[in-house]
C-alpha cells in the first residue's frame, strides 16, 4: 500500500501533481501528531482559569519552593546518571568491541536484555531487593554478616537509590553508541600509529580516545535526557522516600484537585531543556563521518587482555547483576513466593499468584488485549510512516522532504509525560472547541459531530501517543535502511523497462523486508512498555499492562506485578529475539525509556 | 475502538453536566426497596456484565466479583481499583468528557456520595435488604447510597520487630524519637481511608501533630492497603494508619502483624455504594447493588474481606475486637467533604509529596 502511494510520486504528466498531495498529506498526519498537543500546552501555560493571557502560572511555580526542590533535584539525577552511565558504559563498550574478552556476545546480549527491560519494572524489583529492612539483598547481608534487625546495607527508597536503579536502565543507550563507534572505527589509523612508533597507550590517546569521544559525549547527553523525562522509577522509589522529580511533580499536578494550567506551565521546561540538549547531541555527533566504512578498511585491532581477561569478565558480570540478573531473580522469586521478599522454598512455593494473576484478576485480560492491540497498531502504523517518509526523504522525491525529515524526528524531544499532558489538554478540549466552531458558522449545534473529536477515553488517543513516540526511532531505522541501498539498483530496473513500482517491488522490497521487520518489532517492544504518557491517557477502558502494573504497585501487591512483569519480558525478549534473528543493520536502535 | 457515543447518552451526559454546573440539591423520596426477582436477573444476563469502581483491596474486591459470577452466571464482573481519592478524580475525568463507564462504585470516603448526589449523577435505588434492616444512618434519606463496608484506620507493629511492651499503644507514642525510620503511612490524597482518618486525626490533634510526625522520617506510601502488606514483609516496624482489615487478614494469615486501637481513639469510616444514573449496563448495576447488601455477600465482606459490615444479620468473627468495644472517632463525611482539597494540600506541603 505504501509503495502504491510513492508509485505515484513521480508522475507529473497528467497534470495533477501527485507530489505536492502525498506530501502535504503526510506532513499535515505529523502537524497533527506533534504541532496540536504542544500548541494546546503552549496556550494551557499562559491562560488562567477564564481563559484570559497571563506569566502568573509560571511565577506561581517558580516562586513556590515544592516546586524548586524537584527543579534541582532532577537536575542533580540526570547529571549523576548520565556520569555514572558513561564510567560504566564506556570500558564495557571498550571491551567489547576492542578486546578478546570471551563472552563479548553474551554481553551484548545481556546489554539489550536491560534496554528493553521496562525501567519501572526494574524500580519494583529492586524495591523486592533493597528495600532497607525486607529487600532479600538486606536480609542476606544481615544473616551474613550479622547486623542487627533494623540495620542495612541498601537503601533503595533514597536519592541514591533512586539514581542508582535510574542508571542500571539507562546505561545501554550510552554503551551501544560507543560499542557502535569502536565496531566502526577504521584499524587504519590505529595501524599507521604502532606503525609509526606509537605504544599501546600512546594510540588509544592519541587515536582511539579522540574518535570515540563525541559517541561517549553524545551517550552522555542521551542519559541524561532519559534520566531527566523518566517516570516510573522515581514515582515508584522517590515518593515513598519523601521527594518528587520534574515529572512526578507535573503528574501529581494531576491529581485530584487538577490544576492542568499548571502542569502545562511545569511542562515547558522539561521540553525547552530537551530541545537544547538534543541539538547539542546533534552538533556533536554531526561531525561525525559516515563514509568511513569503505572498501579498505581493516578489522578493528583487537588488545590481548592476558591476564587481565578475568578482571574484566568479573567486571562485567557484576555491572550486569544489577539491571538483569538481580531483578529477573527476583522477579521471579516473587511470582512463586508465598511471600514476596522471602526466597523460594519448599514450604512456600506456590501457584497462587499465576493463579490470580490469569484468573481472579478481572482487569489482565483486558489490559493484555488493550496492549497487544496498541501495540500491533502503533508498530504497524509507525513502520508504514517511516517507510513512505524514509523512502521520500532518502529518495528526495518530494521538494519539501528536508521538512517531512525534520518533522519525523521532532518528537524525541517531547517527554512522554510532556507529550501526555499536551494530548490530554488537545483531546479532552477538542470536542468543546469543535463544536463552538461548527455552531458559529454553520448556526446549528453539532454535538454529535463534535463528539466524535472525543479521543480521551478511546484507544485512539493512547495511538496518537504512542505512535508519536514511537516515530522517530522508527524513521531513523528506515531511513539508514533506505541510505544502505544504492538507487542504481533502482535505475537499473528501471532502465531494463521496470516501471516504478516494480522496480520497488523487485529490487527495493525484498532489500528492506528484514528492516521493516525489525523496525516493527523495535516499536512495538517500545510501545507495551510506555507508562509516561499511558499515565495520562488511560481510562478504566483503556487501561494497558504498563499502568496496571503500576496501579498494583501503588496498592503493594507485589506479587501480581512479578507475575505481569514476567509476561512482559518473555514477550519483549520473543519480539527482540525474532528481530535479531533478522540481523538489524545500521544505526542504534533508540528504544524510548517509559 | 473509539466509543460511539448515542445521541441519548449525549444528551444524558449534559444533563448530569448542566446539574453539576448549577447545583440544586436533588430532593425526593426514596424510591421503594427493589428486591432480587427473576425479571431483573434476566435483564442483568441480558448486558453479560457490570464495572465496578472500588477502593476496596483488590483480592477482597475480585472475590466478591467471583462470588458473584457464581451466583449469576453469564454476568461477569471486572473490577477497577485504586484509592478512593483516585476512584472519585477517575469519574470526574471521565464524566467530563462524557465517558460513562462506570456502574456502580464504592468509596472509602463517604465524603465522595454527597458530591456525587448533589452533581444529580447517582440513580436512587433501594435494594430490599438495604430498606428492611440497615440502620437510617447507613442509607440515604433519598435512597442514593448505603453503607456497604465500614473500617477503621488502625496503628499496627510487625511483632518480629517490636516487642508487645514497646508497641506503641497511642499516637502521642509515635512522636517517640525512638521511632523515627521505623514508621510507614498511607497518603490522604490517595487513599479514602486515610483522608477520612487524617480529617479525624486534625480535628482530635490538630495539624501540629502532623507537623511533629513529619519529622518521623516515615515511609510515604500510597494505598492504605500497603502499610500492612509492607508490616508483614518487615519492610517497617510500626505502621501510623492502614486498614485494619488488611492487618487482620495478615495476622489471621499468620504473619508477625499486631493491631493497636491507639488510646486517643480509632478514626472509623463507612464505604458507601451507589449506581450511577448513566450506568452503561443498569440492570447488572441494580442486581450487583442489591448482591453487594445480601447477607450473603455481607457475610462474605466479613469472611474474606475481614472488614466490618453493618448489616444486623451477619456474624462477626470471634478473635476480631467486635466494633463496639473499640473507641471509635466519629465520622463526619459532610466535614471532609468541605475540608477535603485543604487537607490534601496542607498534608503535601508538611510531608513533601
Amino acid at each position: 500500500m505504501t509503495i502504491a502511494i510513492s508509485e505515484q510520486a513521480p508522475r507529473r504528466k497528467h497534470g495533477f501533481d501527485y507530489t505536492k498531495t502525498v506530501l502535504y498529506g503526510f506532513a499535515a498526519a505529523l502537524v497533527l501528531l506533534i504541532v496540536l498537543p504542544m500548541s494546546w500546552l503552549v496556550y494551557y501555560a499562559f491562560v488562567d482559569k477564564t481563559g484570559a493571557f497571563t506569566i502568573g502560572n509560571f511565577y506561581t511555580l517558580f516562586s513556590d519552593p515544592a516546586f524548586q526542590e524537584p527543579l534541582v533535584t532532577t537536575f542533580v539525577l540526570a547529571t549523576s546518571t548520565s556520569l555514572i552511565c558513561c564510567l560504566v558504559a564506556a570500558p564495557m563498550g571498550w571491551l567489547v568491541a576492542r578486546t578478546d574478552m570471551p563472552l563479548r556476545r553474551t554481553v551484548r546480549l545481556m546489554v539489550t536484555a536491560s534496554f528493553v527491560t521496562p525501567p519501572f519494572l526494574g524500580a519494583i524489583a529492586w524495591e523486592l531487593l533493597a528495600a532497607p529492612n525486607s529487600g532479600l539483598l538486606n536480609k542476606l547481608a544481615r544473616s551474613a554478616f550479622g547486623l542487627e534487625s533494623d540495620e542495612h546495607i541498601f537503601n533503595i527508597y533514597s536519592f541514591p537509590g533512586l539514581i542508582f536503579v535510574i542508571a542500571c536502565y539507562t546505561f545501554p543507550y550510552v554503551f551501544v553508541l560507543v560499542a557502535n563507534a569502536l565496531d566502526r572505527m577504521p584499524g587504519d589509523l590505529e595501524d599507521a600509529s604502532s606503525i609509526l612508533g606509537g605504544g599501546t597507550w600512546q594510540t588509544a590517546k592519541r587515536i582511539t580516545i579522540p574518535l570515540v569521544l563525541p559517541a561517549l559525549l553524545a551517550g552522555a547527553l542521551v542519559a541524561f535526557l532519559q534520566a531527566m523525562t523518566l517516570f516510573g522509577s522515581p514515582a515508584i522509589l522517590a515518593l515513598p522516600a519523601g521527594f518528587h522529580t520534574m515529572t512526578t511533580k507535573i503528574w501529581s499536578l494531576f491529581q485530584y484537585p487538577p490544576k492542568p494550567e499548571l502542569a502545562a506551565a511545569a511542562s515547558l521546561p522539561l521540553l525547552i531543556l530537551t530541545v537544547i540538549l538534543l541539538r547539542a547531541e546533534h552538533m556533536i555527533l554531526g561531525r561525525r563521518s559516515y563514509s568511513v566504512i569503505g572498501g579498505k578498511n581493516s578489522d578493528p585491532r583487537i588488545i590481548q587482555l592476558g591476564g587481565l581477561t578475568w578482571l574484566a569478565l568479573g567486571f562485567c558480570f557484576v555491572v550486569l547483576l544489577c539491571p538483569v540478573l538481580l531483578p529477573y531473580g527476583a522477579l521471579l522469586n516473587a511470582s512463586f513466593s508465598r511471600i514476596a521478599t522471602t526466597p523460594i522454598w519448599f514450604d512456600n512455593f506456590t501457584f497462587h499468584n499465576l493463579y490470580f494473576v490469569f484468573f481472579e484478576l478481572s482487569a489482565t485480560k483486558l489490559a493484555l488485549y488493550n496492549t497487544f492491540v496498541l501495540g500491533i497498531a502503533t508498530a504497524t502504523l509507525g513502520t508504514i510512516l517511516a517507510v513512505v517518509i524514509s523512502y521520500l526523504t532518502t529518495r528526495q522525491a518530494v521538494t519539501g522532504h528536508r521538512a517531512l525529515g525534520f518533522l519525523a524526528t521532532a518528537p524525541v524531544a517531547i517527554p512522554g509525560i510532556v507529550l501526555g499532558v499536551g494530548l490530554f489538554l488537545s483531546y479532552t478540549q477538542m470536542p468543546l472547541a469543535v463544536s463552538y466552531v461548527c455552531k458559529s458558522i454553520s448556526g446549528v449545534p453539532c454535538d454529535t459531530f463534535a463528539s466524535a473529536f472525543q479521543l480521551y477515553g478511546t484507544k485512539w488517543i493512547l495511538l496518537l501517543a504512542f505512535l508519536t513516540l514511537g516515530l522517530p526511532a522508527a524513521y531513523q531505522q528506515m531511513q539508514s535502511a533506505f541510505r544502505a541501498i544504492h538507487p542504481e539498483l533502482e535505475d537499473a530496473s528501471r532502465i531494463l523497462g521496470a516501471t516504478r513500482l516494480r522496480a520497488l517491488w523487485q529490487i527495493t522490497a525484498p532489500l528492506l523486508r528484514t528492516s521493516v521487520i525489525a523496525t516493527w518489532c523495535f516499536v512495538f517492544v517500545g510501545t507495551i512498555r510506555e507508562l509516561s504518557a499511558a499515565i495520562m491517557l488511560f481510562t478504566s477502558e483503556t487501561k494497558v499492562i504498563s499502568v496496571l502494573i503500576f496501579d498494583l504497585n501503588e496498592s503493594g501487591d507485589l506479587a501480581a506485578i512479578s507475575v505481569l512483569g514476567i509476561i512482559m519480558l518473555v514477550v519483549t525478549f520473543g519480539i527482540v529475539a525474532l528481530a535479531n534473528r533478522l540481523r538489524i543493520g545500521g544505526s542504534p536502535v533508540q528504544i524510548r525509556n517509559a | 475502538m473509539p466509543r460511539t457515543f448515542s445521541r441519548r447518552d449525549f444528551v444524558k451526559g449534559s444533563s448530569a453536566l448542566t446539574l453539576a454546573a448549577y447545583a440544586s440539591p436533588l430532593r425526593a423520596a426514596a424510591p421503594p426497596a427493589t428486591a432480587i426477582t427473576p425479571d431483573l436477573i434476566a435483564a442483568a444476563k441480558k448486558e453479560g456484565k457490570v464495572v465496578y469502581y472500588t477502593s476496596i483491596d483488590l483480592a477482597v474486591a475480585e472475590k466478591i466479583g467471583k462470588a458473584f459470577e457464581a451466583k449469576y452466571p453469564g454476568i461477569t464482573v471486572r473490577v477497577e481499583r485504586s484509592g478512593a481519592e483516585r476512584v472519585f478524580q477517575r469519574i470526574g475525568q471521565e464524566y467530563a468528557s462524557r465517558i460513562f463507564a462506570v456502574d456502580v462504585v464504592n468509596s472509602s470516603d463517604a465524603a465522595h456520595f454527597i458530591v456525587w448526589k448533589r452533581d444529580g449523577i447517582l440513580a436512587p435505588y433501594v435494594p430490599q435488604d438495604v430498606a428492611e434492616h440497615y440502620a437510617p444512618e447507613h442509607k440515604d434519606a433519598d435512597g442514593f447510597f448505603a453503607s456497604f463496608r465500614a473500617g477503621m484506620s488502625v496503628i499496627g507493629y510487625n511483632t518480629d520487630l517490636v516487642k508487645a511492651a514497646d508497641a506503641p499503644k497511642s499516637f502521642a507514642d509515635l512522636l517517640d524519637p525512638k521511632w523515627a525510620g521505623k514508621l510507614i503511612k498511607a497518603h490522604p490524597g490517595y487513599s479514602g481511608n486515610v483522608m477520612t482518618a487524617t480529617f479525624q486525626l486534625v480535628r482530635e490533634l490538630g495539624w501540629d501533630y502532623l507537623e511533629k510526625l513529619a519529622k518521623q522520617k516515615i515511609m510515604q506510601v500510597q494505598s492504605s492497603t500497603d502499610p500492612p502488606k509492607k508490616l508483614a514483609l518487615g519492610e517497617r516496624a510500626v505502621m501510623v494508619d492502614g486498614n485494619e482489615y488488611n492487618a487482620l487478614q495478615v495476622k489471621e494469615a499468620g504473619r508477625p502483624v499486631e493491631i493497636v486501637y491507639p488510646a486517643e481513639g480509632t478514626p472509623f469510616a463507612v464505604g458507601p455504594n451507589a449506581i450511577f444514573k448513566s450506568a452503561p449496563n443498569p440492570n447488572a448495576a441494580r442486581l450487583f447493588q442489591s448482591y453487594c447488601f445480601t447477607p450473603e455477600c455481607q457475610q462474605l465482606v466479613i469472611d474474606v474481606g475481614a472488614l466490618r459490615s453493618l448489616h444486623p444479620r451477619v456474624k462477626e468473627h470471634a478473635g476480631r475486637k467486635p466494633l463496639r468495644e473499640i473507641k471509635l472517632w466519629k465520622d463526619d463525611a459532610a466535614g471532609v467533604e468541605k475540608t477535603a482539597d485543604e487537607i490534601k494540600a496542607r498534608y503535601t506541603k508538611i510531608f513533601g509529596v
